[in-house]
């Protein structure tokens, strides 16, 4: 990230060899080969599979996720019809990027988790709670598990934390450190609400990590050392 | 843990972390990699990957649901 930049090996590499059986499967009925009345029969009846087996997980990951979410019941179905339905369209628009690299099922089981993720984002936004903001920061000693025993303690580092984000952040990251930390909007939340990516979100997040504790160490709240980290 | 110790912790970044996008493109690599090779050997092998789902929460739930939904965990396969 940033300056750091992650050394292109940090990231798994293609190294596409002959697809395993069951994926090779997929793939030829996904695709309809021949064109035939067999060849869009077995085409449907594989969409029908796949769209069951998305379905599943789609449910089933909405069910892992519900409690802090807050869905059940109908909107869970709905919101998981949703994503299987968009990630099925997803999977098949995008069949020829396909390469191999893993399974085929795994590859499109990444559709629809990623699906679930982007939908509970924008139902968080339809249904986000009130937030006072001012009592949200002294709440923050409580995010970190500082003992509330310890006034001392909790007062200095709500203090030395704001008086950081307001002296070290820009305004944007400000306003995203705010949102995530303070108020507990989630990332993909917040990615919707400014029209922004996940990734661009977190990118702001990992240079406002970086320049509050670097405001911290240098007014000896933190020590600087830290193996492997900045 | 303090509450010191825990801000600490969380402040640290790790040069290594490739971004949401980078983890995202290849989660289903990183997942099937852990299903054959086990964890450790799958973090040793991509440590900026393995750098980011550790710091990224919406990018570690994904992984933690990928892993449930490709090991049946989740999807009752």
């Amino acid at each position: 990230m940033t300056g750091n930049a992650a050394p292109a090996e940090a990231v798994p590499v293609s190294s596409r060899g002959p697809l395993d059986e069951e994926s090779s499967e997929w793939l030829r009925c996904l695709s309809g080969t021949g064109r035939d009345a067999r060849g869009n029969a077995e085409r449907e009846q594989a969409l029908a599979r796949l769209h069951e087996m998305l379905l599943r997980v789609a449910r089933a990951e909405l069910l892992r996720r519900s409690r802090p979410v807050g869905v059940d019941g109908r909107e869970l179905d709905d919101l998981a019809h949703q994503a299987a339905d968009d990630a099925l369209v997803a999977i098949t628009s995008k069949l020829n990027r396909f390469r191999g690299d893993s399974r085929f099922t795994t590859w499109a089981y990444k559709f629809v988790i990623l699906e679930v993720s982007a939908k509970l984002g924008r139902h968080y936004l339809r249904n986000a709670p009130v937030q006072a903001a001012d009592d949200a920061w002294d709440r923050i000693p409580d995010r970190f598990g500082a003992d509330p025993a310890q006034h001392a303690e909790t007062r200095e580092l709500a203090q030395a934390l704001r008086r950081a984000v307001t002296e070290s952040l820009s305004e944007r990251q400000r306003r995203v450190f705010v949102a995530i930390i303070i108020a507990g909007v989630p990332l993909d939340a917040l990615a919707a609400e400014l029209g922004s990516t996940r990734n661009a979100i977190y990118k702001t997040m990992f240079d406002a990590r970086r320049k509050i504790r670097a405001h911290l160490v240098a007014h000896g709240y933190l020590n600087s050392e830290g193996p492997g980290t900045s | 843990m303090s509450g010191w110790h825990a801000l600490d912790q969380f402040l640290r970044t790790d040069p290594r972390d490739v971004g949401c996008e980078q983890a995202m493109q290849v989660l289903d690599i990183y997942v099937d990699a852990i299903v054959k090779d086990g964890a450790e050997a799958t973090e040793r092998r991509y440590p900026g990957v393995a750098a980011h789902l550790r710091a990224c929460g919406p990018c570690g739930e994904d992984f933690a649901g990928l892993l449930a939904a490709v090991t049946g965990a989740a999807s009752g396969a």
